[in-house]
């Protein structure tokens, strides 16, 4: 018996590790950007995705035509790992990056994703997600935001909420009722994408836990739409919505590189604080998770590579994640003694970010429900 | 880069799981709690057929080793049957006799599963000395052959039973490999533990998917469904752990997946006891088996502390 699993990397793949550290090390901002979510960071943050985008560093894993660089999914994650460790900024264009374009790649047409991908890659247009609705969050196929056909498009009537990075982004995709007599609720959706800006748009920011306006409701009354925004054919939103929620969207919202320079920060921390005995075994978590969560990935990237459909398994993946930021943040604000109020430091921003990932992109109930159903096949019941 | 286990690794753990589910474990358990380690010695001679044991031996002393990869993949099928003995103390041993006379000597019989060793912790005990034919005691001065086993000190698994050595015997060798042991030990448990866990939680998603109160299938209500959820999270975490600390073999690489593989196998535990309910709370059901042996792995060959010490040992 041999052991044909590896851990260490091509050849080809450390190269390209070091010729994006040396980019890094001569491009990474000495001082840390305002935040993303206040306007100044919001265009620092826009400024910096434009000089990664220059250089071919902002989508690396897109085909070339689209600004990338057709890297595949392991040079990405040591792409990341890198990004990370070298203490980068946040990325304001990660909501198009990571939910929008998959959905492009997989169900647009040519001509949407030569129009749309490369301004992302740059952020010349940043993208905010228009999914939840007052009265549709975990259950997000009750809502009720309506498409009407029009001449030429549709006219998007409704109100939608909790839009992250709306408050300054360009534009926004989501799901919108296009047909109200289909028989069931996750039928007769359609997926637009549609210009924050457009008449009919009124944009009302919402400040999160610390005031920042990380992100927007969003009022719509007969926003035109033309046909050429749509993704898919119309009626099909939801399937084509689920469909890269699983997939490779499941591994690639959120790198392991990001907890690995996370945990290696707040080991610094403790050392610096004196290695108080209170937080020891929380920081040998951190240490240890950010590894499993690499791993982890390692392998489902494998899995993925050789074919397999990932589906419910990213559900495991987000809860693990979301759970573990914030446990790391939680711990280096407790390191922080009294200091650990102030708002004003990378730990406090980061923390109040973390606070929201256990909520976002599936709540965590949601994910639960998704393991014990699909994963261990435990009967449906009520929610 | 290549992090998944290759078509024959997953028909090597296959064939052992088939083999031990042919080989009703639990009544082999509960004889071996009882000090009648029949069952247990024939059992253990088909693991060794397997070649389980081979894994740690190498091939000059009539093993196919060193392969950690597959011995992860074995123990982790050992652990979800619930298999007896000093499994994990026998792969320690084979690595502490190193190389040489001790090693000529002694590896050939524990390759061959026909000869089941333990080792003395720093507690003073060793598991299952009774049942052991090789006792080793490692000392300031080396390890020594001890003459024998004292008297069974019960464990909270019933199937571990605890036994002090003798002091004394012939010395061995003066500079056993005692840290490498420590991590194939690790290892091992690690290992162990978490295929104890997945048994506990293939047990669990079971009972309540079949067990029904108001009407419907408790497993439809999600307080249960969550903690379920929860627990395969834990372990599917700890596999690639696990995997990775096999492949590396690195001390801080091996405590940190025996510290999660235990810690979810324990959580695990806790969750089917819950879930099962009082009939989960009694000796006569199976569930039992596994359930004391989480918690007695946990601080088995290194507690979570002296785990998470040798994590920042190597970070800082």
């Amino acid at each position: 018996m041999t052991a044909t699993v590896d851990l260490t990397h091509a050849p080809a793949d450390e190269e390209f590790r070091a010729e994006a550290r040396a980019w890094l090390a001569a491009h990474v901002p000495r001082t840390p950007l305002p935040s993303l979510e206040t306007a100044e960071g919001f265009a620092a943050h826009r400024a910096w995705e434009a000089e990664l985008a220059a250089d071919r560093w902002s989508v690396v894993s897109w085909p070339e035509e689209y600004g990338g660089r057709g890297a595949g999914l392991l040079r990405w994650l040591v792409f990341e790992e890198e990004y990370w460790a070298a203490g980068a900024p946040g990325r304001v264009g990660q909501n198009g990056i990571s939910l929008l374009a998959p959905t492009l790649f997989d169900h647009g047409t040519e001509e949407q994703r030569a129009r749309v991908l490369p301004p992302m890659a740059s952020a010349e247009v940043v993208w905010a997600q228009a999914w939840s609705e007052p009265e549709a969050g975990s259950d997000l196929a009750s809502l009720t935001s309506r498409a009407v056909r029009t001449d030429g498009g549709w006219l998007l009537s409704g109100l939608k909420t909790w839009s992250s990075r709306a408050a300054f982004a360009d534009r926004a995709f989501g799901l919108f009722r296009s047909d109200p007599g289909a028989p069931k609720p996750h039928q007769g959706l359609t997926y637009l994408m549609f210009d924050l800006r457009a008449p009919g748009v009124t944009v009302r920011p919402i400040g999160r836990l610390d005031g920042k306006p990380a992100f927007a409701e969003l009022f719509l009354d007969e926003v035109f739409v033309p046909d050429e925004d749509v993704i898919g054919e119309p009626g099909q939103g939801w399937r084509i919505a689920m469909s890269t929620t699983g997939n490779e969207r499941g591994l690639t919202l959120r790198s392991p590189g990001r907890f690995l320079a996370s945990a290696a920060r707040l080991l610094e921390l403790w050392q610096a604080r004196g290695r108080p005995g209170h937080a020891r075994a929380r920081v040998v978590d951190a240490l240890i998770g950010a590894r499993a969560y690499q791993l982890f990935t390692y392998a489902a990237a494998g899995r993925f590579l050789e074919g397999a459909a990932l589906g419910p398994e990213s559900s495991m993946n987000k809860v693990f994640w979301s759970e573990y930021d914030l446990a790391l943040h939680e711990t280096a604000l407790d390191l922080l003694g009294e200091e650990g109020e102030s708002a004003d430091t990378d730990w406090a921003e980061g923390y109040v970010f973390s606070l929201a990932g256990p909520i976002y992109a599936g709540t965590n109930e949601i994910q639960r429900d998704i393991v014990a159903e699909r994963l261990l096949g435990l009967p449906k019941g009520r929610r | 880069m290549r992090f998944l286990l290759d078509t024959e690794q997953h028909a090597f753990a296959d064939s052992l799981h088939a083999m031990l589910t042919a080989a009703d474990t639990p009544a082999v358990v509960r004889d071996w709690s009882r000090g009648d380690h029949a069952g247990g010695r024939a059992l253990w001679r088909r693991v060794a057929e397997a070649g389980v044991f081979g894994l740690v031996v190498p091939e000059e002393y009539g093993g196919l080793g060193p392969h950690p990869v597959e011995l992860a993949v074995a123990f982790v099928e050992l652990g979800r049957h619930a298999v007896p003995g000093p499994l994990v103390e026998t792969v320690a041993a084979a690595v502490l006799l190193g190389e040489g006379g001790p090693a000529k000597r002694f590896l050939p019989g524990l390759a061959a599963g026909e000869l089941i060793a333990t080792v003395a912790t720093p507690t003073g005990y060793a598991l299952d000395g009774d049942a052991a034919a090789l006792h080793l005691a490692p000392t300031p001065e080396g390890l020594h052959l001890s003459p024998g086993p004292g008297p069974v000190r019960p464990s909270l698994d019933p199937a571990r039973r605890l036994t002090p050595l003798a002091p004394g015997g012939e010395l061995l060798t003066p500079d056993p490999s005692s840290a490498h042991a420590l991590t194939w030990a690790r290892l091992a448990t690690a290992a162990q533990a978490l295929g104890v866990g997945l048994a506990l939680l293939d047990r669990t998603v079971a009972h309540v998917r079949q067990r029904t109160q108001f009407g419907v299938p408790i497993g439809s209500f999600q307080a249960v469904k969550h903690r379920l959820a929860d627990a395969k999270i834990a372990l599917e975490f700890a596999r690639p752990l696990l995997f990775g600390a096999a492949m590396s073999l690195r001390p801080a690489d091996v405590a940190a997946a025996k510290l999660k593989a235990c810690e979810a196998a324990y959580a695990t535990a806790r969750t089917a006891l819950q879930l099962h309910g009082a009939i989960g709370y009694t000796a006569e059901y199976d569930l039992s088996l596994w359930l004391t042996k989480a918690r007695a792995l946990r601080t088995a060959w290194g507690t979570p502390e002296e785990c998470g010490d040798a994590v920042l040992e190597a970070a800082c």
